[in-house]
């Protein structure tokens, strides 16, 4: 008997919910870590920019309304579906280089920040909110809400980091267009067919893979995003991202992070909300 | 009626506070306080509501009235001489070839709680005895039960037992508490036929606020928009100084307009502000200050 | 009978204006190596002073100064004693506050009655605030510990000169922060009269700077490779281009920008306050608001009855003499603004919208602009659309609340929004739907020292005010 020929995954981008190829047609080839061919990943372009953001602002509004301890849920059943396919990541870290305790426990730490994150979901507006006392006849309350679409220039850690820049911008109910990780994009769409199976609505996660260089800057440009991590963005161009990001004065966090595995503070979610305040007098 | 009166616009009152205070803090100087004074005198029910009241100090209250300050003959006289009903003949006879009418306060004053044919009886009492003038109290009561009915009939009957007499209705606007009911008692009593609407009777703190005359004021500007008729208003109790005075006046000029800058639609129900505006009106012709024993107690 | 107020002027002689000013820097005050420029009365245009301009050199001797500041005295000083030093200036302004109130209407031209009973008070309480978080900054939420970022550049503009300087200086310097600040170039006086209160208070030299100037000089200071952190309330094409001057830095930057608010009337608002409301909106302070309601989105059922009342309480609005205590609308700040404001009345009106004025008599000299209301705007109206800063109403109906909202939100701005409505839940659902940082239901133009207050979208970021004020200063 002949040995059975695997079946391969083709690798395509994730947009509003769906797995498209990118629209230009091309692919790039990822290597392993030893330059063994692994795969032909997705090369997005421009207009698959501009889809994944107008999916992201057509997912903004009711993922923005769910109410947080539904947010929750929605990230810690991410979690289980994460944890349900452990093995598949461990291997895919470690056909990208990693050895194999080390892809293990990557894979755990991933699973363990969606529920850190998923439990921020009804936390925040506690601690990022205020009710303000005032001097005068008014009550005066103020909470945080989400910028809208983040954009998102993923790290090189393919996994940890993905999920450490991804989780803290939905949680709280941005929707996110995410570039991931140029040399080591192939998590990051295994991770789309985790988000895909976590009841988490379509196009509040959007993954690119491509070239940095061409896709972040359409994204940093893109006035109807509101916000912009560049937490993966090479050194060379974070000014230019800076400025095309004044455009439409998008928020922007700036890299600097160098050890995911570091427990996060709030300052991923906090980049990405507003404040809002409001007035209303007290009377009879 | 209860619909009508509940379509309203309600009134918000931080905001109303606000609007009122805003308008109390205008700064009138100079020409613009002297012809505030004497607007303000010839605005003043000069009143007298105490059990204690007698014939004799009603006719060195209408003596005052005609001529409230011997040292300036110039200064106007009042509006009117509001007493008990007992005590308008007394008044009457004392005021006779003055000009000036004679209120009475009916209807069971200031509580209004006796029997309607009582409160009848009461303002056909005054009318009969010469008031041009009838100061009604409503049923708060009823009022604040949703008898809306009932305190409406009751105008309506009181302003038939007042024949040719003004009738002014007084809300007691301390006891119905919100600015809202301000609001619908205002456009009730309108409706039932009040000449004027006054706040209340001098006898339930609060009395006359600033806002809550705003919304009066308001409400009779809103009441000839919708219906062509001019209605008066009169705040009364705790006016006591000049400045409260024209306070009001300011309020009168903004909210409701130059048209009720009159003693025919705005009255100030008081009694030690004449002295007030006695004094302030001598500083402002002499130049100093004056001092209480300048001018006549009555 | 017709109630004319007479003249109650505000006695200018409580401040002494002398006839020219330097910069401050180091606790001194010194010449500036620019030049100088004049300041107007903008309600009779004459020269008050001459204000000495900060040039690069300058720039630098202030940072400089902030520098030594931040790192001998004020950085290492505990919060504690910081703290007095800032309850010192509150309690200096207000001994002083009916002088900075008349030299803030001489200078900036809004009426005496706001800068005595708005500006001034806030000023005062907005250094009593900020003085209390001095010593409980490891309460605030960010951390046990938290650390000032350094030397602060702050530019603020001159719709609001003190109170914009107090949104600035007292977090910066409560948090442990020193500043260099400027002015806005037509509005100097009162941020140097409170360099004199600096010196009153014994603050540190150094600790705040000011720095006078133009756009040029403003650049200077947001440039400086010097400073840790940039603060700007202004324009949203000046805040863009701050934006791009510090990317690539290190720099922290928050910006308070522009605005079209919309005001929301629904069917069933108290009227009376309403009307209020939208007067208090849009012609408080000439309309020189950024969070100004400038849109007034009225509902249809309504909308006659509605402006009927607008208009007619529009006619009571007292325009004039800044320094009259019963003026409510004073003078427009510069020849520049007034023409701007002019530009875009009158595209309004080409654009077909119409005009309205309630008659009023306006100075011969000096900016004056009529309060203006136009109806029939529709949002693809300039007037619609772009921030006019002046007391321009632009007025659009709407008939569903889901509509309401949609045109409040269709503008790239997003600093603030009224809703008036007597139905709380109503009041609620349209808050958490309108894409702006302070939504004043049933209430405008409030403010208030604990209050966070800053915007949405291309309004800028950040908070000034509230817990969520010292964000800004800290580095988290």
């Amino acid at each position: 008997m002949s040995e059975r020929i695997g079946v391969r995954k083709t690798y395509k981008l994730y947009i509003g919910g769906a797995f498209p190829r990118s629209e230009s047609g091309r692919s790039y080839v990822v290597n392993d870590a030893k330059g063994r061919f692994l795969a032909n990943a997705s090369q997005a372009s421009r207009k698959d920019v501009r889809d994944a953001v107008v999916a992201a602002r057509k997912a903004f509004g009711g993922w923005s309304s769910r109410t947080a301890y539904n947010r929750g849920q929605i990230l810690y059943r991410i979690a289980e579906m994460l944890e349900g396919r452990r093995a598949q990541f461990v291997e895919e870290l470690r056909a990208a280089g990693a050895a194999k305790p080390a892809a293990a426990a990557e894979v755990d730490a991933a699973i363990d920040r969606w529920v850190w994150y998923a439990g921020w979901a009804d936390k925040i507006g506690a601690v990022a909110g205020n009710a303000n006392p005032v001097s005068g006849p008014f009550f005066n309350l103020s909470t945080p809400e989400p910028s809208g679409v983040v954009g998102i220039v993923a790290p090189d850690s393919a996994l940890l980091g993905l999920v450490s820049v991804v989780a803290p911008a939905i949680v709280t109910g941005n929707t996110a267009v995410v570039v991931a990780s140029e040399p080591a994009p192939l998590p990051a769409i295994t991770l789309a067919e985790v988000l895909a199976t976590s009841d988490l609505p379509g196009g509040v996660v959007n993954l690119l893979t491509g070239r940095r260089a061409e896709l972040a800057p359409w994204l940093a440009s893109h006035m109807d995003v509101n916000g912009i991590d560049l937490a993966g963005a090479p050194d060379d161009a974070v000014t230019d991202l800076e400025k095309a990001a004044a455009d439409n004065l998008k928020r922007v966090l700036r890299p600097g992070v160098a050890d995911w595995s570091a427990e996060p503070g709030v300052e991923r979610m906090t980049a990405f909300l507003e404040t809002k305040t409001v007035w209303h007098p007290v009377g009879v | 009626m209860r619909g009508f009166l509940q379509g309203l616009p309600g009134v918000d009152q931080v905001g109303a506070d606000e609007r009122a205070a805003r308008l109390g803090a205008r700064s009138i100087k100079t020409t613009a306080k002297a012809s505030a004074i004497d607007l303000a005198i010839s605005m003043v029910d000069l009143t007298t509501l105490e059990g204690a009241d007698t014939a004799g100090k009603v006719r060195a209250l209408c003596a005052k009235a005609v001529r409230p300050d011997p040292a300036q003959p110039d200064a106007p006289k009042v509006g009117a001489v509001c007493v008990y009903p007992d005590l308008v003949g007394v008044a009457v006879d004392a005021l006779r070839g003055s000009g000036i009418g004679v209120a009475s306060v009916a209807t069971a004053f200031p509580a209004g709680r006796a029997p309607l044919e009582a409160k009848l009886a009461d303002t056909r009492a005054a009318v009969a005895d010469g008031a041009s003038e009838i100061d009604m109290v409503i049923d708060r009561g009823a009022f604040l039960s949703g008898d809306l009915r009932k305190v409406y009939e009751e105008i309506v009957l009181t302003k038939e037992a007042c024949g040719d007499a003004h009738l002014k209705v007084i809300l007691e606007t301390g006891e119905l508490r919100t600015y809202d009911n301000v609001r619908r008692a205002s456009w009730l009593a309108m409706r039932a036929g009040a000449d004027f609407i006054k706040t209340s009777t001098g006898k339930v703190s609060p009395a006359a606020t600033l806002p809550v005359t705003m919304i009066m004021l308001e409400a009779v500007r809103d009441f000839r928009d919708a219906t062509g008729r001019t209605v008066g208003v009169k705040p009364a109790g705790g006016i006591r100084t000049t400045k409260d005075a024209i306070k009001y006046l300011v309020v009168v000029n903004e909210v409701a307009g130059p048209d009720w800058l009159t003693p025919e639609y705005f009255r100030l129900g008081a009694s030690s502000l004449l002295n007030d505006l006695l004094m302030q009106r001598r500083k402002l012709a002499t130049g100093v200050y004056s001092g209480p024993d300048h001018f006549t107690l009555d | 009978m017709d109630f004319e107020y007479a003249p109650a002027p505000e006695s200018r002689s409580v401040v002494d204006i002398r006839p020219s000013y330097g910069l401050f820097v180091d606790g001194e005050f010194t010449d500036g190596h620019g030049e100088p420029f004049k300041t107007l009365n903008p309600a009779d245009e004459e020269p008050l002073a001459e204000i000495a301009c900060a040039d690069a050199v300058d720039v630098d001797r202030a940072v400089a100064a902030a520098r030594r500041a931040y790192e001998r005295v004020w950085g290492p000083m505990p919060g504690r004693e910081r703290a007095k030093y800032l309850y010192r200036i509150a309690r200096i302004i207000q001994e002083r506050s009916r002088e900075l109130a008349v030299l803030e209407s001489i200078d900036n031209g809004k009426p005496i009655r706001e800068s005595r009973d708005v500006d001034v008070p806030l000023v005062a309480a907005h250094f009593f605030y900020y003085a209390g978080w001095a010593d409980k900054l490891g309460h605030a939420g960010f951390g046990a510990d938290p650390r000032p970022l350094g030397v602060a550049g702050q530019v603020i503009p001159w719709n609001f000169p003190l109170l914009m300087l107090a949104w600035k200086i007292a977090p910066a310097l409560a948090t442990g922060n020193t500043v260099v600040l400027k002015p806005a170039e037509t509005t100097p006086l009162t941020a140097l009269l409170f360099a004199e209160i600096c010196q009153q208070a014994e603050l540190p030299a150094g600790v705040v700077n000011i720095v006078t100037g133009a756009g040029e000089t403003g650049r200077l200071l947001v440039g400086h490779d010097g400073i840790d952190k940039v603060a700007f309330t202004g324009s949203t094409e000046v805040g863009k281009e701050i934006a791009r001057a510090v990317a690539g830095t290190r720099k922290r930057l928050t910006l308070e920008l522009g605005g079209k608010a919309a005001n929301i009337v629904f069917d069933d608002a108290p009227l009376d306050q309403a009307v209020e409301g939208v007067v208090n909106a849009i012609f408080f302070n000439q309309g020189h608001v950024c969070c100004a309601g400038s849109r007034l989105l009225v509902q249809e059922s309504v909308a006659d009855e509605l402006l009927g009342r607008l208009k007619r309480r529009m006619a009571t609005l007292r325009v004039g003499d800044p320094l009259d205590k019963n003026t409510d609308v004073g003078a427009i700040n510069s020849a520049e603004q007034l023409a701007k404001i002019r530009e875009l009345a009158d595209s309004g009106e080409s654009e077909g919208a119409e005009r309205w004025a309630p008659p009023c008599d306006l100075p011969q000299r000096g900016f004056w602009f009529a309060p203006t209301v136009f109806t029939g705007v529709a949002q693809s109206h300039r007037i619609a659309r772009e921030e006019i800063f002046g007391p321009v109403l632009s007025v659009l109906t709407f008939r569903t609340p889901d509509e309401a909202i949609e045109k409040a939100n269709n503008t790239p701005y997003g600093l603030s929004a009224g809703v008036w409505t007597e139905k709380g839940s109503r009041i609620l659902w349209a808050a958490e739907r309108l894409r702006a940082g302070v939504v004043w239901a049933n209430t405008f133009n409030k403010f208030d020292p604990a209050s966070p207050f800053g915007g949405y979208k291309e309004s800028g970021f950040g908070r000034e005010g509230g817990r969520h004020g010292l964000e800004a200063y800290l580095d988290v």
